[in-house]
């Protein structure tokens, strides 16, 4: 198979890492290559986020270039127009719709772009929001943001749905295993 | 059985595998993770070394002993180890010693971009570049072979995209742990003039055989395909290459000190085009150009500075690069800040106010020299902020300037390199005042244990420094404790501080929230008595954020429950009493 470009995108401490290691994890589980990588280090304070996850049969770079992303998911909208360039043409763009502030506009520095859905419109028509911190309320946990939007874009991955959810139950701990299922299938459903 | 682990984690249980017995280190961006997968599999002796220097003479002394032993660090760590690394080059080793170096093409996280293939070739002694998750592991096993057949110091280097990416690794079988004897060899291991004069001659026959060694290793291999094109490679940078061209000729270096000479040229001679691809220095290229050997594109193509990419190579090589669209213009930035209820936020608030100089360092409070704080005017190094201090201190006492510096350090980079400065503060009589913010952790990397903490890195309870009294030994006599969370305080604290004549210590002793997982009660807005005037949004918190304005008003701040933490640090910069921390938060 062609390789499979994932980005995640997001905001430090929203779990980018975690719904990375899923996705890298369930690809291992179907018996293909992969290769992950994010930055970290500085991003725990609250800064940008970018986590890559490459699939196939033979994966080289651990890195995706701009412009060859078959998917890019942001957990945070502003996050999803800073790497929409990473998007191949065609590509999908999957975002939760809820903001965060980033601190420049938290210190009144910056105006957070009012209009972004709009924008995020503009550069990918296609584009498709959901509102993940609720869905991870009804799930039983705001964290679970992260399961909510590997769940959403669970259908368009080259992998089985069911393989996603294996994994998902051997990373959760004892408590979050039906927290993180519910977040999964009701990530699937928006 | 195969998994997906890091480069880091990939060395940490390689060396676990490989008969390891003693690992120390300092955290450093990309490396840190290695050491704490060496506690986490808790099979082999591991420890936090104040410094990266302690860490490397520790593991020297390990391997003195006989024991296998490896030291971890950043690129930069390796300056801080350098004196022992070019004397160990002389002594050579009694069981396998490697120095895993972690370096940062990019800057991903760190103040500076060095490449560590200078020090391998500067201290003459092998090193290793591994290109993924799998040769980390593989490459553990063969550092230490080398390490033992050449009696050398073995580098292993990763850079940021071999330590932190994932990739599928498969186990080898255990070597069992063996311990040598721990032998009094004095011409060995004593570096005298008369000693290390010997050992010099010997570092260099040395070499000539690593160089021959480096012919025949299958860690360096040819992969020939189209000749038209031939690439002289490796690390991460050999997976850009494969990316970019599956299908050329290339010759990945795994042993990349000292280069297999004949090799090169054998490769040379059978490939039209020869492009070298190596992150940060020209290493490869000059050594190559060196020899007599054309290079077609190189380092005239290749920048100096940061990562490679597919497309960075095949634009090098005058082939069409992938077609992305601008990134979309002017958003704002997302940059790190210092965590919500974190005791940082409230010192900075003061400083900035205060508007004196900031000599800073290396940790969490380096963000306060972003805006709107941008109360820091230097960082340079670890430790750096109180000799850089007491420097500006006695060039202002010379030019007649009263105004004083303040030096800003935290726990861990005190304990790493702090300590020698404020000593020769007290000592040359210096005039700056120094803050310690002690919130007990090794903040920016993480968490980590350090002597301050009261824990080692296993987490088990350890002696903790006492940092007031050990301050006082130096013979500092104004040592006084701080509250950052109380800006009144704080203000008075600082000012008095700046107007005592000499050294001046202050103390500062809330522990990282991060890190020890404190939550505290959340604060409130009373919208009527908000006037929008946004003296709380200096306090750089992400929880604070402006409201939808009413008709003929200001926008009013409002608080993200969700991601106060409650340092109450925007209540004491509210003029109007319109915030309140739910509780009395601090």
């Amino acid at each position: 198979m062609e390789i499979f470009n994932i980005v995640i995108a997001g905001v430090g401490g929203q779990g980018v890492l975690l719904a990375s290691k899923v996705l890298s994890e369930s690809a291992l589980a179907s018996g293909m290559d992969v290769k992950q990588n994010e930055v970290h280090g500085m991003a725990q304070r609250g800064g940008s986020v970018i986590s890559f996850v490459r699939i196939g049969d033979e994966v080289f770079s651990p890195v995706v270039i701009p412009g060859t992303a078959d998917i890019l998911i942001s957990f945070e909208p502003l996050e999803a127009l800073r790497y929409a360039h990473y998007l191949k043409p065609g590509g999908m763009l999957v975002y939760n719709k809820v903001t965060i502030n980033p601190s420049t506009v938290a210190s009144g520095l910056s105006v957070y772009p009012a209009d972004v859905e709009e924008q995020i419109a503009g550069v990918c028509p296609e584009a498709h929001g959901i509102d993940a911190l609720s869905i991870a309320r009804t799930a039983g946990n705001d964290k679970a943001v992260n399961m909510v939007m590997v769940g959403a874009v669970m259908k368009k991955l080259p992998i089985n749905a069911e393989v996603v959810e294996g994994v998902v139950r051997a990373v959760s701990k004892d408590k979050g295993v039906d927290v993180n299922l519910r977040a999964l299938k009701g990530g699937a459903e928006a | 059985m195969k998994k997906i682990i890091s480069g880091n984690e990939a060395i940490a249980l390689s060396f676990g595998d490989s008969g390891g017995v003693f690992a120390s280190g300092y955290p450093g961006t990309p490396s840190t993770e290695t050491l704490e997968e060496v506690a986490r599999l808790g099979e082999v002796y591991c420890e936090w070394a104040p410094n990266e220097k302690v860490a490397l003479e520790s593991a020297i002394g390990a391997s003195i002993a006989g024991g296998r032993t490896l030291a971890t660090m950043k690129h930069v760590g390796v300056n801080v180890a350098a004196d022992a690394l070019l004397t160990l080059n002389h002594t050579g080793v009694n069981a396998g010693l490697i120095l895993m170096v972690a370096d940062d093409p990019g800057m991903h996280s760190s103040q500076n971009e060095q490449d560590s293939r200078n020090y391998a070739k500067f201290a003459k002694i092998p090193m290793l570049d591994p290109s993924n998750s799998q040769e980390a592991y593989d490459f553990v096993r063969d550092s230490f072979e080398i390490s033992e057949q050449f009696d050398t110091p073995v580098m292993l280097r990763t850079t940021t995209r071999i330590s932190h990416a994932k990739g599928v690794v498969e186990q080898k079988e255990k070597i069992a742990q063996k311990i040598g004897p721990w032998v009094k060899d004095v011409p060995k291991y004593v570096m005298l003039p008369n000693y290390g004069k010997i050992k010099h001659v010997e570092i260099e026959a040395r070499l000539l055989k690593l160089a021959e060694f480096a012919e025949t290793t299958p860690l360096n291999r040819i992969e020939m395909g189209d000749t038209s094109l031939g690439i002289i490679t490796s690390g991460v940078a050999y997976q850009h290459v494969k990316e970019a061209y599956p299908n050329a000729s290339i010759l990945k270096l795994g042993l990349v000190h000292p280069l297999p000479e004949r090799k090169i040229r054998e490769f040379a001679a059978q490939v039209g085009r020869l492009m070298i691809v190596e992150e940060l220095d020209a290493i490869f290229e000059e050594q190559i150009r060196a020899k007599g050997i054309r290079v077609d594109i190189g380092k005239d193509k290749i920048s100096f500075c940061g990562e490679v990419n597919a497309d960075i190579i095949r634009a090098a090589a005058g082939d069409a690069v992938s077609e992305s669209a601008p990134p979309v213009a002017a958003l704002p930035q997302r940059p790190p800040i210092f965590c919500p209820g974190c005791a940082h936020r409230g010192l900075f608030s003061i400083l900035s106010k205060l508007k004196v100089f900031v000599s800073g360092d290396i940790g969490c409070y380096t963000l306060g020299a972003l805006p709107p704080m941008s109360a820091m005017h230097s960082t340079i190094c670890m430790g750096a902020s109180i000799s850089a201090a007491h420097g500006m201190a006695k060039v202002n006492e010379i030019a007649g300037r009263t105004e004083k510096p303040v030096a800003v350090i935290g726990d861990s980079t005190f304990f790493h390199s702090g300590i020698t400065g404020l000593l020769s503060m007290a000592y040359n009589k210096g005039n700056a005042l120094v803050i310690i913010m002690d919130n007990r952790t090794t903040g920016m990397t993480g968490g980590q244990e350090n002597p301050g903490s009261g824990r080692v890195l296993q987490g088990q309870p350890a002696q903790q420094v006492d940092i007031m009294a050990l301050v006082k030994v130096l013979g500092i006599e104004n040592v006084v404790e701080l509250n950052a969370y109380n800006l009144a305080e704080t203000e008075a604290a600082i000012r008095k501080g700046l107007e005592t004549p000499g050294t001046y210590v202050l103390i500062d002793k809330n522990p990282c929230i991060l890190r020890y997982r404190i939550k505290q009660p959340v604060v409130t807005v009373d919208p009527e008595k908000c006037t929008g005037c946004r003296a709380c949004l200096k306090a750089a918190c992400v929880a604070l954020g402006l409201g939808t304005a009413a008709a003929g008003q200001k926008q009013k701040v409002q608080v993200d429950h969700n991601v106060c933490n409650g340092c109450g640090v925007c209540v004491q910069l509210c003029k109007f009493d319109a915030m309140s921390a739910v509780n009395g938060g601090n």
